[in-house]
């Protein structure tokens, strides 16, 4: 059985900056009278449970905690409250035992910049213990899985980003850890190499590894993960398997209309239209009036709210239809965008 | 413990700096090269230094280019990879605990510092020729010396490299290290501060006074200098201070 990850309601107040990976401006600021002004609550109860040889993903906004809980369960941030555990192992109480079922891509690349692409991987592989030949040849392997073999002899400090991400990918593998932990793992990679990508982990997730990503892409969450924790604040919103979190989504379809002027009477005759489950109105920061309006039917509504709005006089001023999918989920949620 | 991690982490440090060995060879030996040139040679040769003064410059030159090279080896780096290239991370989550991979800076930096200070002796001694007069007594007590300030400045390097932030580097060299050597005995022996009675009390502070007068009284014995085994029982006094101290910053460092 291959190790799983487990946390109980982890909770993380940084008084100090946070950690670089977790930049990105916390969406909470919670001050309280008796507390100094800059403490931030990073997480707030996060209990997770991630089976052995699962792909998880943790998907969020940026500030939603998704890289304070991998610094904690990589033994780089030190929870304020709550366990974690990489297999049977406590991650506080028992860093090495945890370390070495670990491998972890860093949201910024943090390469060794003084050694070249294959001295990164050779050495990284030597402070795990493994023989000279091997680390060698799994470098090799890993340089070409990678496509970085034309450039192995080179200096990491003069790769791209895109290279970097890569490189650090493999560093992350070059050990077989357990467990691998993904920090936004394709942000600034181009569309084919994140499609590599995605093979290599879901490769790698045969060979019976658990992987942990998190991410704020929808598209990614959808395709890659087996099951997903939505986070927001620090908080664990929904969980479940793409499809079950997409059906959870009252009919599925999201219009979000627009209108000039508020007209409460229009909100309740929009509720009453077929296929219409749940009508939220909106005030929109530029004082215009509108509603979300989840629904099991997107396009074929269009005509029918607006004759509904004419019959109102209400002007209709934009109408965007979303199909089934977790940004739905998102906004239903936390009435934001994930995009905000 | 962990040594196949532990040596490989040295191994990996030691790989470094063989890549940036002439660049490190020069911000090592330059400095203090000139300072031996111009005091030991120039001043000597147009008889405003008397000739004994070679000798008595030699230890002082071997403390401060050892202090240097240690402190440099150790904190240059932690500032940078803690605080912009985040280098150390990979490190931090190699399978031994964080305070061992302090300890194998500080163990690097010293190694360093080791060389850095046997090289000094031949090179100077090449440069300061003739007149320079050696009394290796006991090789022994010389290289316990050695190692004691070796290990002071690594661990010194730790302290200071997990303390300060990138923007006070100029500040560790023009506010640290710079009155540190000037007020550490290492162009004159402790006993010429006698007409500064105070100054000679305040000077004690400074664990540099001891390096140079430890190596002063191991290398040229026949100039005055303080007794060997009160040098030897303030260095482990000063190491075990700046290496607990380092560690408890460095600890600090590696987890937010």
């Amino acid at each position: 059985m291959t190790a799983g990850i487990r946390t109980q309601d982890l909770r993380k107040v940084f008084t100090t900056p946070p950690p670089l990976g977790a930049a990105g401006g916390f969406g909470p600021r919670r001050k309280k009278k008796d507390q100094p002004a800059r403490e931030v609550v990073a997480l707030d109860g996060l209990s997770l449970d991630v089976q052995g040889s699962e792909i998880f993903g943790l998907l969020g906004p940026n500030g939603a905690g998704k890289s304070t809980t991998v610094g904690i369960l990589t033994t780089r941030v030190r929870p304020t409250n709550g366990q974690a555990w990489i297999g049977d192992y406590d991650v506080w109480a028992q860093q090495v035992d945890v370390k070495r079922l670990i491998g972890v891509v860093a949201q910024r690349p943090n390469l060794d910049f003084t050694l070249t692409a294959r001295e990164i991987l050779i050495f990284h592989g030597a402070y795990f213990g493994i023989d000279s030949r091997t680390r060698s040849a799994r470098a090799a392997e890993l340089l070409d899985r990678f496509k970085l073999t034309d450039r192995a002899d080179q200096l990491a400090r003069g790769f791209s980003g895109g290279m970097m991400q890569r490189l650090s990918i493999a560093r992350a593998m070059m050990h077989d850890p357990q467990v691998l932990f993904l920090d936004e793992p394709s942000a600034g990679l181009d569309p084919q190499t994140r499609l590599l990508l995605w093979e290599i982990i879901r490769e790698y997730n045969r060979s019976g590894k658990t992987i942990l990503l998190t991410t704020h892409n929808m598209e990614e969450a959808d395709a890659l993960c087996q099951r997903l924790a939505i986070i927001d604040h620090g908080r664990n919103i929904a969980l479940g398997t793409p499809a079950e979190l997409k059906a959870s989504v009252p009919g599925g379809y999201l219009l979000r209309v627009r209108f000039g002027s508020n007209s409460p009477d229009l909100i309740e005759r929009l509720k009453t239209l077929t296929g219409v489950r749940e009508v939220r109105a909106q005030t929109f920061d530029d004082g215009d009036s509108g509603a979300d309006i989840y629904a099991d039917r997107g396009g074929s509504l269009v005509s029918e709210i607006a004759s509904l709005a004419a019959t109102s006089s209400v002007e209709l001023s934009d109408v965007k239809i979303s199909e089934p999918s977790l940004e739905n989920l998102f906004l239903h949620h936390t009435g934001r965008s994930l995009r905000d | 413990m962990n040594w196949k991690t532990f040596w490989a982490l040295f191994a990996r440090d030691a790989h470094v700096a063989r890549r940036n060995f002439v660049p490190l060879l020069l911000q090592t030996f330059l400095q203090p090269m000139m300072f031996v040139f111009i005091f030991g040679r120039v001043m000597v040769s147009s008889g405003y230094m008397p000739v004994t003064y070679k000798s008595l410059l030699l230890p002082g030159i071997m403390a401060i280019s050892m202090i240097f090279t240690g402190v440099w080896a150790v904190a240059m780096p932690l500032i940078g990879e803690f605080q912009f290239t985040h280098e150390i991370e990979d490190r931090l989550l190699a399978p031994i605990e964080n305070s061992w991979l302090a300890i194998e800076k500080v163990l690097f930096g010293a190694a360093q510092a080791v060389i850095a200070g046997l090289a000094v002796i031949p090179a100077a001694w090449l440069l300061l020729r003739p007149g320079v007069e050696l009394n290796l007594l006991s090789p022994l007590t010389f290289a316990g010396i050695t190692i004691l300030v070796a290990l002071l400045s690594a661990s010194g390097g730790l302290a200071l490299g997990c303390s300060i932030g990138q923007n006070q580097i100029g500040l560790m060299f023009s506010m640290v290290l710079t009155p540190m050597i000037f007020f550490g005995c290492t162009y004159y022996p402790w006993s010429a501060l006698a007409n500064f009675p105070i100054l000679q009390k305040v000077v004690l502070v400074n664990p540099l006074v001891y390096a140079s007068e430890g190596l002063r009284g191991t290398l040229v014995p026949q100039f005055p200098h303080l007794p060997v085994l009160a040098v030897f029982v303030a260095l482990v006094i000063f190491d075990s201070f700046f290496l607990l101290l380092g560690l408890r910053q460095f600890r600090k460092k590696a987890v937010t």
